[in-house]
């Protein structure tokens, strides 16, 4: 927690550019800005791109959050509503999913201790969103939830759904302000914004305990707030190289990596006796 | 700067760690004690989740005890045979530690367990052991010599079935508390994450009247099976040892732990008690104004088996 200041920054690139982007991202999308007038058949459904130039992210081991780029386009997009700025686009980048306890402590003979708990399943570890603007002004709560977008819309499925529903919508409600303190769930306002008519960029925070794993990453288009079309991508984040090592051998081959790490405490007091000796 | 523990996923100062390996190294080597009883709690103030810093603190206290026991070894003041029957109920008690261990994280129980733990042995210890070493500094001023060996004196334990003689201790005593011993710190070095010399060293004083020149020594040998084990059992059940968080804490821990067993031995018997009696207290204290403190906030998450 010390250390949080210096934020890494990875580009992920155009996906229908031909080179990957470059730092600092002035996209040319060579001849895409006018694709999007109107086909001569009456207009056409807009639909909307993103890609990613590489589909594995890696953390190192000083790895202390980032910021994540994604690039999009819209295709058929009308002119005039685009100029009017009436496209809406939310950008979502979602973490595997696990089984959650919630749990709640309360004071027994003036400890505190975890007294009730309420479980989840398939809760996504991490849950970013961009979007072009504040939630309320791109399209209604009705519509949020049924598309399950946004930390406070997103559908969380407690695992025994008979308990008391009131204490559902507690524990519902501390899981998404828990994940919203620890950076695992974030929201940027403003973080969609559109580069010409037709293409936007995303940038989505990445937490410094971000899962490894495969994130799914999720655009959805709105016009005049009515949800038009979606959009998806996979990308892997991954540690890399000794980091991952460990983490998988400590899951894969448990027994040799505990082993391992006595042999290593052995030999470090052994050597550490040699070396330091003071008597 | 930073560095990213692999299984605490989390980044960290490894200075900071390599600073608080060496400050426990330092007090461990002074006073004879593996050091995990201060490095689990520190490490859980450093906000690394109580389960990796318990496992992790056991490897640790490996390193430690190997270090400590190498010198013992050479000074001959190790009890091969009475370590042997210790380690033996030790490594019994440690798997059931595991699995109560296992249990309580399952329920969402076993930060706070830890903590009551600590509070209570500690607490325990660290009173008693402040109480005899100023009766002892007051005898001392007084002129009489301080023993704690009372050769003459026998307790119930010394009247059980099942004797056995440890030539090196010079003792003759049943093997039923040398086992129960060695089975209770096993468990509470699986459950907390230390070696237990703490507990070992006045328990095998007090209790079983074996002979001071001999405790440090012997305690530290089992220490370093038990803990060994308590390691292995942990990283395979439930995959919380960060072997870069050990490594980082054993480098500064072996070389503080020479200068300090260099710097206890300028200090005399009852003084060196009566610090590392006020030094337990004070994590004592610590551990348990945090059961007391309302928390951050009263809800937290948990993965159905991680951290």
């Amino acid at each position: 927690m010390l250390a949080r200041a210096i934020v890494a920054i990875m580009y992920l690139g155009l996906a229908m550019s031909s080179a990957p982007a470059q730092p600092q991202p002035t996209p040319q999308g060579p001849a895409r800005a006018e694709v999007g007038a109107p086909p001569p058949n009456g207009p056409a459904q807009e639909t909307i791109e993103i890609g990613l130039s590489t589909n594995r992210v890696r953390i190192t081991s000083d790895f202390t959050g980032a910021d994540l780029t994604i690039f999009g386009a819209l295709d058929n997009a009308d002119p005039l509503i685009s100029r009017q700025g009436r496209y809406d686009v939310i950008v979502v980048l979602e973490g595997p999913s696990r089984e959650v306890v919630v749990r709640r402590k309360s004071r027994v003979l003036g400890i505190w201790m975890n007294t009730r708990s309420e479980s989840f399943v398939n809760v996504p570890i991490s849950y970013s969103v961009a979007t072009t603007r504040q939630l309320q002004d791109i399209t209604t709560p009705a519509s949020y939830r049924r598309l399950s977008l946004g930390v406070q819309n997103l559908h969380l499925q407690p695992s025994d759904t008979l308990n008391d529903p009131e204490s559902i919508v507690e524990f519902t409600a501390a899981l998404r302000e828990r994940k919203l303190v620890t950076g695992l769930f974030s929201e940027n306002f403003g973080g969609v914004e559109f580069l010409s008519q037709n293409l936007f960029r995303a940038t989505l925070r990445l937490a410094p305990d971000v899962p490894v794993g495969t994130h799914r990453a999720r655009a959805f288009l709105f016009r005049n707030g009515a949800f038009v079309k979606e959009t998806s991508a996979q990308l892997a984040i991954m540690k890399s190289g000794f980091e991952q090592r460990v983490f998988r051998s400590a899951h894969d081959y448990s027994l040799l990596y505990g082993l391992f790490a006595v042999a290593l405490a052995v030999a470090t007091g052994w050597l550490g006796r040699i070396v330091f000796r003071r008597d | 700067m930073g560095i990213y523990l692999p299984i605490a996923e989390m980044s960290v100062n490894p200075i900071v760690l390599l600073a608080m390996g060496a400050a426990v190294g330092f007090l461990s080597g002074m006073f004879g004690v593996g050091g995990g009883f201060l490095i689990t709690p520190l490490l859980i103030f450093y906000n690394i989740p109580p389960a990796i810093a318990v496992a992790t603190g056991a490897n640790q206290v490996v390193a430690s005890s190997v270090s400590g026991a190498l010198s013992h070894f050479k000074r001959r003041t190790i009890d091969f045979k009475l370590g042997g029957v210790l380690l033996l109920g030790g490594v019994f008690g440690s798997t059931i530690g595991i699995y109560i261990f296992t249990m309580l994280r399952k329920l969402g129980q076993l930060d706070l367990f830890v903590s009551i733990l600590y509070v209570i042995f500690l607490g325990t210890v660290g009173g008693l052991m402040l109480v005899e070493s100023v009766r002892a500094m007051r005898r001392a001023a007084g002129g009489g010599a301080a023993t704690l060996r009372r050769p003459g004196q026998h307790n119930w334990i010394h009247k059980l079935p099942f004797k056995m003689r440890f030539r090196a201790s010079k003792l003759f005593v049943s093997v039923i508390p040398v086992l129960g011993i060695g089975a209770a710190i096993g468990a509470l070095s699986s459950i907390m994450g230390v070696g237990g010399g703490f507990i070992m060293v006045p328990a095998m004083i007090y209790l079983l009247r074996v002979p001071t020149n001999v405790v440090i020594g012997t305690s530290l040998f089992q220490i370093i099976f038990v803990t060994a084990y308590t390691t292995v059992i942990h990283a395979q059940t439930n995959q919380t040892v960060d072997i870069v968080l050990a490594f980082l804490l054993m480098l500064g821990g072996v070389a503080g732990a020479q200068y300090g067993a260099k710097a206890g031995q300028r200090l005399r018997g009852e003084q060196l008690r009566a610090l590392l009696a006020m030094l337990v207290l004070a994590v004592a204290l610590r551990l348990a104004y945090d059961l007391f403190l309302p928390p951050d906030s009263v809800y937290s998450l948990a993965g159905p088996g991680a951290l």
